[in-house]
């Protein structure tokens, strides 16, 4: 009983902590402190997913563990500095709703999705029940960091913080086979290397990664 | 020993092979020969099994499962009372058509849009009676649509038949709508889509008046239910003349099948309530179509409105049935019904004759506008002749078969003082009274199209060099009027052919009409009416041979020739004749000015200027003006506002999506 409960409130804590670190990429208004939350966020996935193995006693989540860590936390932040520090875009970054705005929606969100997510699971493990309500805040968190950027990014950061929304709430349930997880976080890396090149044919043509040259090349108004 | 259902889709298939057939055959010179004479073939095979069905007693329904479809559900097919008796009203058409196809399908120019697609059609409709479960009934209503519409098509450059199509394309997808909501309420949230499981499934009032009202839409429209006939008018008469029997003689019925099937067979026992509904839409459609029938001046054009009135009147007899299914009176209701059915297979007869007829009128002459026809009786008399049954059938005039389907539909409304509920008392005599108005206006309308097109002077050269058509056309013709009168004169057997139907819908039946004694039928009692059509033919043939006869025995046998009397006018031109626009006139006047804000214009010239008068018609058609055209307009309004979606920036498409998640999400998490 008492090992449950440790077990309850440390993966309660590192969800949690997912869900605090989404709010730091919220007004991180510098890319490279952006690249380090993000780092930071997979590196408390990779904790809460092996923590996950651990207590399910499901030794094939410690290899989704070791991807979280090595891919996530270490290959695409890394990457992404570099491709950061080559397009010479590291000064700046303007989100375009202001961050106090940005900050109440994402409690707004938060709460629908506890409010939501409690009350749809209401029979379920209660573990599972409070993980699916922070990754789906995770998941809503990451969408709100795409829709309030303009550079494209902070919108792949986004996009991976959404995808690591998922993984939580895929490893929070028990019986997930490895092999789902496996050909998620590939296409996830497959994703990052198809939009790192977007990215450089995105500059090389506009001089610029801000997604609104695009608009502009389109001929519309913002 | 293959089952009867087997049997039946042994034939289907045979269709469909001979659709795939004529792909290949359609522009080869024997092509239509072998295409219509094989569907011919095929139709009177699947004709003879489905009556086999019908007459052979009693019999336990037979089902069919076909692994088609969806994986593990199958397509299951069914064969019963009620589909028997429709598969001979598809079949006996189809293969009449097929007939007429032989010798009208020779003047077609564009055989290869017509061959493939016609058994096709036919094999749809076969398709959607033999239907035994919702997705299969779907599929196959939607496949017969389809077809019809690619006939609709066939002469796609002929001006107005685009138009057509794509209506009847948008109206079609409407009514498949409607039937999908249906069967989705029917369902229920079990989801069992067999009819079996939604047959034994109890349904609450609320849930049956919404498929009553989704099924009056989909079926409805399909059937030419006013206001959701609009296609119907522009459709039917696009395609080639056989087809356009079929869709007018046949399609409207499997369109009422399938209202039957779903509102008699699946919804259990029926509350009055839905019962006025359908009298009320029934009695309004009879009267609306025949009233845009008188208007109408294309021969092909006022056939279909006539359409419209007959679905109106079998709407007005189902309504009839249910009203007194409802209040478990059997018998009445079993009278109504028959008659209903009795109806569907008189029309499906008399409406195939009267577009054979004026298919053979457009063969001959290339006109369908009645204003530039006359005289035709000289030239086309055998036409003429089964044209002049048709007309007679068609408004119900004895001995013909006409007659006595409305003459059962009037012993029904007059049972109505039984009815418990006021407003049903009130209502049936009135809805009655409407199903006179149209049986009248009816005949009034036939007189119109009898008198124009082939009494008179001719009006046009086509008209005057016009030769009769071909034999095969007029066999086609010949068989179909022999059929109207054959069961003019002997109703008995008919009605105890569609006895098993209403046993199996309404669990009960007329009595036995083939031991009336002298073939007469008596409905209910004797004291309450009955009627020999056989008796009522031989005193027509006495009364009328006696009068030819003291005619020519006691009147003058020199033949003069004289000059008709010209109201004054010396040498008047064909033009100057009686047209159908005089001849409507009238009624015009007395419906039309609210019905169609119907204006005449007269203008006429200063004295001295020696230019013509002229007489010019003001008609609007309400239905589509204050109906149709305010909702296309929104359609169009909404989709230049909706096409600004198309050139957003990418922030906007994710916020959009972000937005509409949340949406969602928030709908989830205010209604669970």
């Amino acid at each position: 009983m008492q090992m449950h409960s440790l077990a309850f409130d440390v993966s309660h804590t590192l969800a949690g902590g997912l869900v605090l670190i989404s709010f730091m990429m919220l007004y991180q208004d510098r890319l490279y402190s952006l690249l380090n939350v993000f780092a930071l966020h997979a590196l408390v996935l990779a904790l809460s997913v092996a923590w996950q193995a651990y207590i399910q006693d499901a030794p094939h989540l410690y290899v989704t563990a070791v991807i979280a860590l090595v891919f996530k936390a270490l290959v695409i932040p890394v990457g992404l500095h570099r491709i950061v520090k080559q397009l010479g875009i590291h000064r700046d970054i303007e989100s375009a709703v202001g961050i106090g705005m940005t900050m109440l929606a994402g409690m707004g969100l938060v709460a629908l999705s506890m409010v939501l997510m409690l009350r749809v699971t209401a029979d379920a493990d209660p573990l599972a029940r409070e993980d699916l309500a922070f990754a789906l805040s995770v998941v809503l968190l990451g969408l709100l960091v795409m829709v309030t950027r303009r550079n494209a990014v902070s919108q792949v950061v986004g996009f991976m913080s959404l995808e690591n929304g998922l993984v939580l709430a895929a490893t929070g349930a028990k019986g997930m086979p490895l092999v789902v997880e496996i050909s998620v976080a590939f296409s996830i890396l497959i994703a990052f290397i198809v939009i790192g090149i977007f990215l450089f044919r995105i500059r090389e043509r506009f001089d610029s990664v801000d997604v609104s040259a695009l608009d502009d090349f389109r001929g519309e108004r913002r | 020993m293959m089952s009867a259902v087997a049997l039946q889709m042994v034939g289907v298939a045979g269709l469909l092979g001979l659709s795939v057939l004529a792909i290949v055959l359609s522009r080869s010179k024997f092509g239509t020969a072998v295409i219509y004479s094989a569907t011919m073939v095929v139709c009177l095979a699947a004709l003879a099994n489905a009556l086999r069905w019908l007459l052979g007693g009693p019999a336990d329904a037979a089902g069919l499962i076909l692994p088609v479809g969806l994986p593990w559900l199958g397509a299951h097919f069914r064969m019963d009372a009620l589909a028997a008796f429709f598969l001979v009203v598809v079949n006996l058409g189809g293969a009449a058509a097929s007939l007429y196809g032989l010798g009208y399908g020779r003047h077609e120019h564009t055989p290869h849009r017509v061959l493939p697609f016609f058994p096709a059609f036919l094999a749809g409709m076969n398709l959607v009676v033999l239907a035994d479960d919702a997705f299969s009934y779907l599929l196959c209503w939607e496949f017969m649509s389809l077809a019809s519409w690619a006939l609709v098509m066939a002469h796609h450059r002929e001006a107005g038949n685009a138009k057509a199509g794509y209506i009847y394309l948008v109206m079609a997808s409407f009514g498949t709508l409607a039937l999908l909501l249906a069967f989705g309420l029917l369902a229920g949230p079990t989801g069992d889509y067999g009819f079996a499981a939604i047959r034994n499934t109890p349904h609450t009032p609320h849930v049956a008046a919404l498929v009553l009202i989704l099924m009056l839409l989909g079926a409805g429209s399909k059937a030419g239910l006013v206001p959701l006939h609009v296609w119907l008018p522009l459709a039917h008469p696009a395609a080639p003349s056989h087809v356009s029997a079929l869709m007018s003689g046949v399609m409207t019925k499997v369109a009422i099948y399938g209202f039957i099937r779903v509102v008699f067979d699946l919804l259990g026992q029926p509350s009055w309530p839905i019962s006025a509904v359908v009298l009320g839409i029934g009695g309004i459609t009879a009267v609306m179509g025949i009233l845009y029938a008188m208007m109408e001046s294309d021969l092909k054009r006022l056939l279909a409105y006539s359409t419209i009135e007959n679905v109106g009147i079998i709407f007005v007899s189902l309504g009839l049935a249910l009203a007194f299914q409802a209040n478990g009176q059997k018998l009445p209701a079993a009278l109504a019904f028959t008659a209903a059915l009795f109806h569907v297979l008189n029309h499906s007869f008399f409406k195939s004759l009267l577009f054979f007829g004026a298919g053979a009128v457009l063969t001959s002459t290339g006109e369908r506008d009645m204003d530039k026809l006359g005289g035709l009786i000289h030239r086309m008399p055998l036409t003429s002749f089964v044209m002049l049954i048709g007309c007679v059938a068609i408004s119900a005039l004895p001995p013909f078969n006409g007659f006595v389907s409305e003459w059962l539909m009037f012993q029904a409304v007059l049972q109505s003082p039984e009815l418990p509920q006021w407003a049903l008392k009130i209502m049936v005599p009135a809805v009655g009274a409407m199903l006179a108005l149209a049986a009248a206006l009816a005949a009034a309308c036939f007189v119109k199209v009898f008198g124009v097109t082939f009494l008179g002077r001719p009006r046009s050269p086509a008209a005057e060099t016009a030769v009769e058509v071909d034999r095969i056309s007029l066999a086609a013709m010949f068989i179909l009027a022999a059929l109207c009168l054959l069961a003019g004169i002997l109703p008995g057997p008919v009605m105890d052919a569609l006895s098993p139907v209403a046993v199996e819908i309404l669990g009960s039946r007329l009595p036995v009409q083939a031991h009336m004694p002298w073939l007469s039928i008596v409905p209910m009692s004797e004291s309450r009416g009955s009627y020999n059509g056989l008796l009522v033919m031989v005193f027509i043939a006495i009364c009328a041979s006696s009068a030819v006869y003291f005619i020519h025995r006691f009147a003058s046998h020199a033949l003069r020739r004289g000059p008709a009397w010209g109201c004054g006018f010396a040498d008047s031109v064909p033009a100057a004749q009686y047209s159908g626009g005089s001849f409507a006139q009238p009624i015009r006047r007395v419906f039309g000015t609210l019905l169609f804000h119907a204006r005449d214009h007269v203008d006429m010239p200063a004295p001295g200027d020696t230019r013509p008068a002229r007489l010019r018609i003001e008609l609007h058609d309400l239905v589509w003006e204050k109906l149709y055209q305010p909702i296309s307009g929104a359609v169009g309004f909404s989709a230049d506002r909706l096409n600004r979606l198309q050139f957003l920036t990418i922030r906007r498409y994710l916020s959009l999506v972000f937005a509409t998640l949340v949406t969602l999400l928030l709908v989830l998490a205010i209604w669970s």
